[in-house]
């Protein structure tokens, strides 16, 4: 099996507070990989330093092969992680369509010049976008909506458009922080489904999430976190029965 | 060396008027998160108007200091009373547009203040009648006048007061709460719309005292004044971190020794190549430098990015 | 088909329209309207520039007067007895665009990390700074001419005699004018439907979420500034060959706060809105200022307020009643209109 993400060590913390305390952790390439934990756990967290939205305080992160650079998101997205955000973070304004042509900005290359002049490459490029953002509407079950602007879209569609979004910048990992947050049964099913379509086809999943029960049914290895700590790293049914995980989960101290 | 303390004096001079005015910017824009335009007008109505009364009440024979300060209450009176229309017509109907929209009202109220201005009493500038007793006072070399012991007092005072408002009262607790989460104030029974009026309002007075008070310092009041004062205290409050009382305190006095100093020193410092007149250039450049390596200001809190 | 049809005879109708506008505004109303006229496609292409800054990127640019001042001192310096330069035309504009557009880049630089209103105190600044340099740069060195301005500037364009009709050169120059402002008309719409104007856009609705579809949002606010400083800057040079004369007077805060009100006025990000904000604000203000007199003398049988402060006065009400009925502008994007109508329903307030 291929690492595709190595975590060693990482650290960060907020003023006096450390939110992660050397956290390890390794992603294996085609894999659905959960991380959970209690609030403030320090999950998003590490999902925030993960993806370049914080800078780490410590520690090395190898992904793909190569040392991770993560000055900024847009590297980070570069390199071949996509995200989504726990609270959708769509382009309100624009039309569902055009979110996941924006997605497709780093895997095309028009220039001022090219797109004042519409030369011939720029608009085979831009019909190229165009095919490509449909093509994934298609994908994600929200094909009718393409001219919907994002903000009118229904909460479990915007979820929908945001990992379309993610997976037009066409990532090694699709890391999605609590996608089935606030959604009712039927769609968390429809999500589900959709994750394992993703993975199927060859992209590597990180996932957090609250619902424990989706965490264990879809994953193939969780970590769990804990006050900034990973505290378990294994197949869903060694971590269900681990006592430190169960403690964490029921508030109960964990004696030895 | 008496070049400095002197500068300093000055500095410190202007720099308590511009905190004046940067209070009034920083207390809206930490309430409703959008800077009044218009405010610096508000301080040159507060100056013409005082003006008047001083005019008026010249034949009287009353003492000077109490021309002063019924001129004050009346400017005062007045400015308070143009703040709260001030948030009538430009801010509150405007409470759910695009933010832009109500910068371009206030952009409006501020062209038709300053016209109105310039109709009522005229294109020429008006000397302001000395009102204070014409002494100084020797510092280190440096003279220091009534005028600008009074204006830094007056200002100093006015400060703690607003701090005390702020801190202390139960409107001041209605104001944090408001700026902080408007819908849970709005969910604890604050009227928001009455918080937001009143900060108006005090920010204004606080204007019109600077008005008085720029006016006394330069002798001079005009209806073009309150822009580029309205400027340097928008300034101010920015660099000191907009939305924070202390910050726009600080950030006020610090502009102004910037400048005195500029102005004193910019001519020596470049071998006469860049005379006082770039003193301007200097604050904004101070101002540009701060922002690059403190984005959110001196005092301001740092904003971080949550996903 | 039938579309494309009735496209092209909407731009055919265009055209005819703006080819010949000219002789029925000239020889009906005279020449000092069509001044106004030539003022108009100016701001236009002024107004578009800015559009790019504040209406697609969302970075409100209360400095933007400064790249017009840019170039408009380009042209004063090369086409001018000043230096004794006569460059032409065709030469210089190109120059004072990409001039223009290093200044933008040199103000967007520093500035690109803050956001909203501060960076909206930094762009006054910066516009405040050229200006102070425009009026000193008399000394050591004369290079501005100081306060005085430059005078004498090369005309864009002269008299000229056609069959034997003698027409006046503010006819050519609307020609040059409305070419140039077709030109950033069409370039303007290309980009918005671009990969930049999207990644533009998104950026204005959501810095971190453009980050995080991949979008160098620095680079891509750095050509916003650029794009937009570069139209100025051939509006500045075309400015200073129509007036023959610059100074630095002409280019104060005002002058910004009116170029952003006819974007936000007309419509922000939206092209016609733009257009239409520019007309509006560079026509009725001169109205105004025409009429004011006259009408108050026929009414009241003299001046109460003079016309300049009425033309300033009624400006300054129209800007508020304006934003008071119509927040959105007076030609809002379709998109954004429904925008806010959907928050209005919902009675968000905050």
């Amino acid at each position: 099996m291929t690492v595709l993400l190595q975590a060693d060590n990482i650290a960060k913390h907020f003023g006096g507070i450390r939110a992660l305390k050397d956290v390890s952790l390794t992603i294996n390439a085609g894999e659905i990989y959960g991380l959970i934990g209690p609030n403030g756990a320090g999950k998003t967290t590490f999902f925030n330093v993960i993806t370049g939205l914080y800078q780490r305080d410590g520690g090395d992160i190898v992904f793909a092969g190569q040392p991770l650079h993560v000055e900024s998101p847009h590297e980070v997205t570069q390199a071949g992680i996509a995200r989504t955000f726990q609270n959708i973070r769509l382009f309100a304004e624009m039309s569902a369509l055009e979110n996941v042509m924006v997605g497709r900005h780093l895997r095309s290359k028009g220039s001022v010049i090219g797109a004042m002049l519409r030369t011939p490459a720029v608009r085979a490029e831009e019909a190229a976008i165009k095919t490509k953002a449909l093509e994934l509407l298609a994908y994600v079950g929200i094909a009718g909506k393409a001219e919907v602007r994002a903000a009118s879209l229904s909460y479990g569609d915007q979820r929908r458009l945001e990992i379309a979004r993610a997976l037009a910048t066409e990532p090694k990992l699709l890391a999605l922080d609590e996608p089935a947050a606030g959604m009712n049964a039927t769609e968390t099913a429809g999500l589900r489904a959709l994750i394992e379509k993703v993975r199927a086809d060859g992209t590597t999943v990180l996932l957090i999430e609250h619902d424990v029960k989706l965490i264990m049914g879809l994953c193939d290895r969780v970590a769990v976190l804990d006050y900034g700590e990973k505290i378990a790293e294994d197949v869903p049914a060694v971590v269900q029965k681990d006592p430190r995980v169960v403690s964490a989960y029921l508030g109960v101290p964990y004696e030895q | 060396m008496e070049t400095f303390i002197q500068q300093l004096i000055n500095g410190l001079t202007l720099g308590s008027i511009y905190a004046l005015v940067a209070l009034g910017y920083t207390m809206v824009y930490g309430i409703l998160g959008l800077i009044n335009f218009a405010h610096g007008e508000v301080v040159m109505i507060g100056a013409l108007v005082a003006l008047a009364v001083y005019k008026a009440l010249a034949a009287t024979l009353l003492p000077p200091l109490l021309i002063l300060l019924v001129g004050l209450c009346v400017a005062a009176a007045v400015c308070m009373a143009l703040g709260w229309a001030i948030e009538r017509i430009a801010y509150r109907p405007l409470r759910n547009a695009p933010r832009l929209a109500p910068l371009i009202t206030a952009i409006g109220v501020s062209i038709v203040l300053q016209q109105f201005a310039m109709l009522f009493w005229g294109r020429s500038y008006h000397s302001v009648p000395a009102l204070l007793p014409d002494t100084s006072y020797d510092v280190l070399g440096a003279r220091i006048s009534a005028v600008q012991i009074v204006i830094m007092l007056a200002a100093a005072a006015s400060m703690a007061g607003l701090i005390a408002l702020v801190q202390r009262s139960k409107l001041g607790r209605a104001m944090r709460a408001t700026a902080e989460k408007p819908e849970v104030a709005a969910l604890m029974g604050v009227d928001a719309n009455r918080i937001v009026a009143l900060t108006f309002v005090v920010g204004s007075a606080l204007a019109a005292l600077a008005g008085v008070l720029v006016s006394a310092n330069y002798s001079i009041a005009h209806y073009q004044m309150g822009f580029l004062l309205g400027l340097k205290a928008f300034t101010a409050a920015v660099l000191g971190g907009i939305g924070n009382i202390g910050g726009a305190v600080l950030g006020g006095v610090l502009l102004g020794i910037i400048e005195a100093m500029g102005a004193g020193y910019i001519g020596d410092l470049t071998g006469g190549v860049l005379g006082s007149h770039y003193q301007d250039i200097f604050c904004f450049l101070v101002l540009i430098t701060v922002l690059v390596f403190r984005p959110s200001g001196l005092m301001g809190e740092k904003v971080s990015e949550r996903a | 088909m039938y579309a494309q049809k009735k496209k092209i005879a909407g731009v055919a109708l265009i055209g005819v329209a703006l080819a010949i506008l000219p002789f029925v505004i000239g020889m009906g109303f005279g020449n000092a309207w069509m001044r106004m006229l030539d003022f108009a496609l100016l701001y236009i292409m002024l107004a578009l520039g800015l559009n790019i800054v504040v209406g697609f990127a969302g970075l409100l640019d209360l400095g933007y007067i400064a790249f017009y001042a840019v170039g408009a001192y380009i042209y004063a310096l090369l086409a001018s007895p000043h230096f004794g330069l006569h460059w032409p035309l065709w030469a210089i504009l190109p120059l004072g665009a990409l001039v223009a557009g290093m200044f933008g880049m040199l103000l967007g630089a520093p500035t690109l990390r803050l956001r909203g209103d501060y960076l909206a105190i930094v762009t006054l600044g910066f516009g405040e700074i050229i200006r102070i340099f425009l009026n000193n740069l008399n000394a050591p060195i004369n290079i501005t001419n100081g306060p005085k301005g430059i005078a004498g500037i090369d005309p864009l364009a002269k008299n000229i005699e056609i069959f034997g009709y003698a027409l006046h050169s503010l006819y050519l120059i609307y020609y040059l004018f409305v070419a140039l402002a077709l030109l950033i008309v069409v370039v303007t719409m290309r980009l918005e439907k671009s990969r930049l104007g999207r990644a533009w856009v998104a950026i204005r609705e959501d810095e971190i979420a453009a980050k995080a579809c991949g979008i160098n949002t620095r680079n891509v606010k750095l050509l916003a500034f650029a794009m937009g400083a570069s139209f100025g800057g051939v509006a500045g040079g075309l400015f200073a060959g129509f007036q023959q004369f610059v100074s630095p007077e002409s280019f104060g805060l005002f002058e910004s706060i009116m170029v952003l009100c006819m974007v936000v006025l007309g419509g922000m990000g939206n092209i016609p809105g733009v257009i239409l904000g520019a007309v509006v604000l560079t026509v009725l203000p001169e109205l105004f200022r025409q009429w004011a007199g006259p009408m108050q003398m026929a009414l009241f049988g003299q001046t109460y307020i003079d016309p300049e402060s009425m033309r300033l006065l009624l400006f300054g009400i129209a800007l508020i009643l304006v934003m008071r009925f119509r927040p959105m502008g007076l030609l809002p994007s379709s998109r954004r209109k429904a925008e806010f109508e959907h928050a209005a329903e919902e009675g968000v307030t905050s």
